[in-house]
């Protein structure tokens, strides 16, 4: 149970670095896309074979598998980048679904027993749940830094504003287009080190498992925590694994079929888009140059809480 | 002194010619109104200025310079803002962020098109970078009033105010020219006395003002020099005295009287 309930921890991590790629290109920038099972297969791959073919170890293959996927990125973004809404989306699932074909083509039992990943000596074995757990989560939190970072500087108030509107982000000096693709890159960037940890906790890669489900899982978490927001997207991946393996967790998974995951995921959905169509968390409002000082910062969050429990819209 | 001219401007959509050869003048200083009857391609001629349209045939000369068929995100570079017909602010962005995009490419140069060495500043010093953008966003909240609205979000403002929030993201930028697409468009009288106000206030700043209005009260009283458009065509041009007494305008306007 215990055990288990690592293995949920750590697929999270995986997942929530995806999310928060995902977020860069629809919840910051606006860009409705499907294709993030594509970027995760090209980063478990690029680690597979530097690591198995190559000889390379797991960190230096780090950076090459988020260069591999950036670069993915930005070949999808751009033949793409002239379509809006659905059908960008359209779009980018076709584009998705050709890469893991092309993957099931070159090799269609993919990859096994590819090296560990070490860190000073040390090996991280899939046995020792604990150790991956921090180390994913420690890249969780070192993304989600630097993504905030990013939301709250001009880059990606530009972002910002081309997903609020197009238009006058041009009428405003954005290079709409140099934009786009910038964030399609980088979301595509961390798609690929998401893949890159999933490769170095499995030790297989497996064509089969970047399928067009993932894709939509991770954009149900993004959805479903709050688009553009970077604590939300986290904690909406943390919601969706827990849902998507709440079967086995709970020891019933001979008495609920594995469908009914995908079920209990429409009617959360279903629900929160009648109630809560902004996520569970909503947008993040960011109060720039706030002049209070740190300490009464906290002082009025403390004593707001009490307030937002009692509804606030 | 003409600031800006179209020369033999044209916009052909198919079969229907939406602005035909004008000869368009904006005045530095001045309050140039573009006005004319429903569909006479006023905000066609606008769009195309501004870049968010090809012209089919014909110049845009701006500040001696021919911005023909430059990219929409070019033209405002060099100066010249817009505001729209229909509102388009960012709506899920606080008042003062929106006011901030306008000053996006004023303070410091564009991360994306500058060196490394630029992109590197505004991504790790967002937080001194930021301030800095506040604190000008913010004197030009001061300037329509809106310091209270700072943190609120634009979706949330009255339409009167959403509509001089546009201004405000307009003005950030400080252009040589602002152009007005119906600014008065379903504003009570009380808000149109205020936007002849703030009209006022920032052709005293030294801006130029181009505007497309069919409050003739509004455009009568502010304009100091007038463009009347009629089927894409430019069918006269002058101080509003003049306009008012032309034949042509009035039979644009009203029709002529069958004898």
């Amino acid at each position: 149970m215990v055990n288990f309930l690592q293995l949920i921890i750590i697929y999270a991590g995986i997942y929530a670095l995806m999310a928060i790629g995902q977020n860069c290109i629809t919840g910051y920038t606006g860009m409705l896309s499907l294709c993030h099972a594509g970027f995760f297969c090209i980063g478990s791959y690029a680690t597979a074979i530097l690591c198995k073919d190559f000889g390379f170890s797991f960190w230096a293959s780090l950076p090459i598998a988020a260069i591999a996927s950036g670069i993915l990125g930005f070949l999808i973004g751009v033949p793409t980048l002239r379509l809006k809404g659905d059908y960008l989306c359209i779009a980018t699932l076709g584009l998705g679904e050709i890469i893991r074909t092309v993957a099931t083509n070159l090799n269609p039992v993919g990859y096994q027993s590819v090296p560990r990943a070490m860190l000073f000596g040390y090996q991280f074995s899939a046995r020792n749940k604990v150790q991956f757990i921090l180390l994913i989560w420690a890249f969780v939190l070192i993304f989600y830094i630097l993504f905030q970072q990013l939301a709250h500087s001009r880059l990606g108030r530009a972002m910002a504003a081309i997903r609020e509107d197009e238009v006058a982000a041009q009428s405003n000096g954005i290079n709409v287009t140099k934009y786009k693709i910038g964030a399609f890159v980088l979301g595509a960037a961390i798609g690929g080190v998401a893949g890159c940890f999933m490769t170095a906790y499995t030790q297989t890669v497996n064509p089969s498992s970047f399928t067009f489900m993932v894709s939509v899982m991770v954009l149900c978490m993004v959805v479903l925590g709050g688009m553009g927001n970077g604590k939300a997207v986290i904690l909406g991946a943390l919601i969706v694994q827990f849902i998507s393996y709440f079967p086995q967790l709970v020891g019933l998974s001979s008495v609920i079929p594995a469908q009914a995951t995908q079920i209990i995921y429409g009617l959360c959905l279903v629900v929160l888009m009648i109630w809560r169509p902004q996520g569970l968390l909503g947008r993040d409002k960011y109060r720039y140059g706030d002049p209070r000082s740190t300490k009464e910062r906290l002082v009025g969050f403390f004593k707001r809480n009490p307030e937002k429990k009692g509804g606030r819209a | 002194m003409k600031i800006l001219e179209t020369q033999n401007l044209s916009r052909i959509f198919g079969g229907v010619v939406a602005v035909n050869d004008v000869n368009f003048s904006v005045y530095e200083g001045m309050v140039n109104g573009l006005i004319g009857p429903n569909g006479a391609g006023k905000t066609t001629l606008f769009n195309q200025i501004t870049g968010m349209d090809k012209p089919s045939r014909g110049k845009i000369i701006f500040d001696g310079k021919d911005i023909t068929g430059l990219p929409a995100w070019k033209i405002s570079r060099l100066g010249i803002a817009r505001t729209f017909q229909n509102i388009r602010l960012y709506k899920e962005l606080t008042v003062v962020e929106n006011v901030m995009m306008g000053l996006h490419f004023k303070v410091g140069k564009d991360p994306f098109k500058a060196r490394f060495s630029q992109a590197f500043k505004s991504y790790f010093l967002a937080r001194q970078e930021n301030k800095e953008l506040y604190l000008k966003a913010l004197e030009w909240l001061r300037f329509f009033d809106m310091e209270d609205e700072a943190q609120e979000f634009a979706r949330n403002l009255p339409y009167g105010r959403q509509r001089e929030l546009e201004i405000a993201r307009a003005l950030a930028a400080e252009p040589k020219v602002l152009f007005l697409d119906e600014p008065a468009a379903g504003m009570n009288p009380a808000e149109t006395e205020h936007l002849m106000f703030i009209v006022d206030k920032i052709k005293k700043h030294g801006i130029t003002v181009v505007l497309i209005e069919h409050d003739m009260k509004l455009v009568m009283n502010i304009c100091d020099n007038i463009t009347v458009l009629s089927f894409g065509q430019k069918i006269a041009e002058g101080s509003p005295e003049e306009i008012k007494n032309d034949p042509l305008v009035i039979e644009a306007y009203l029709g002529r009287e069958e004898d």
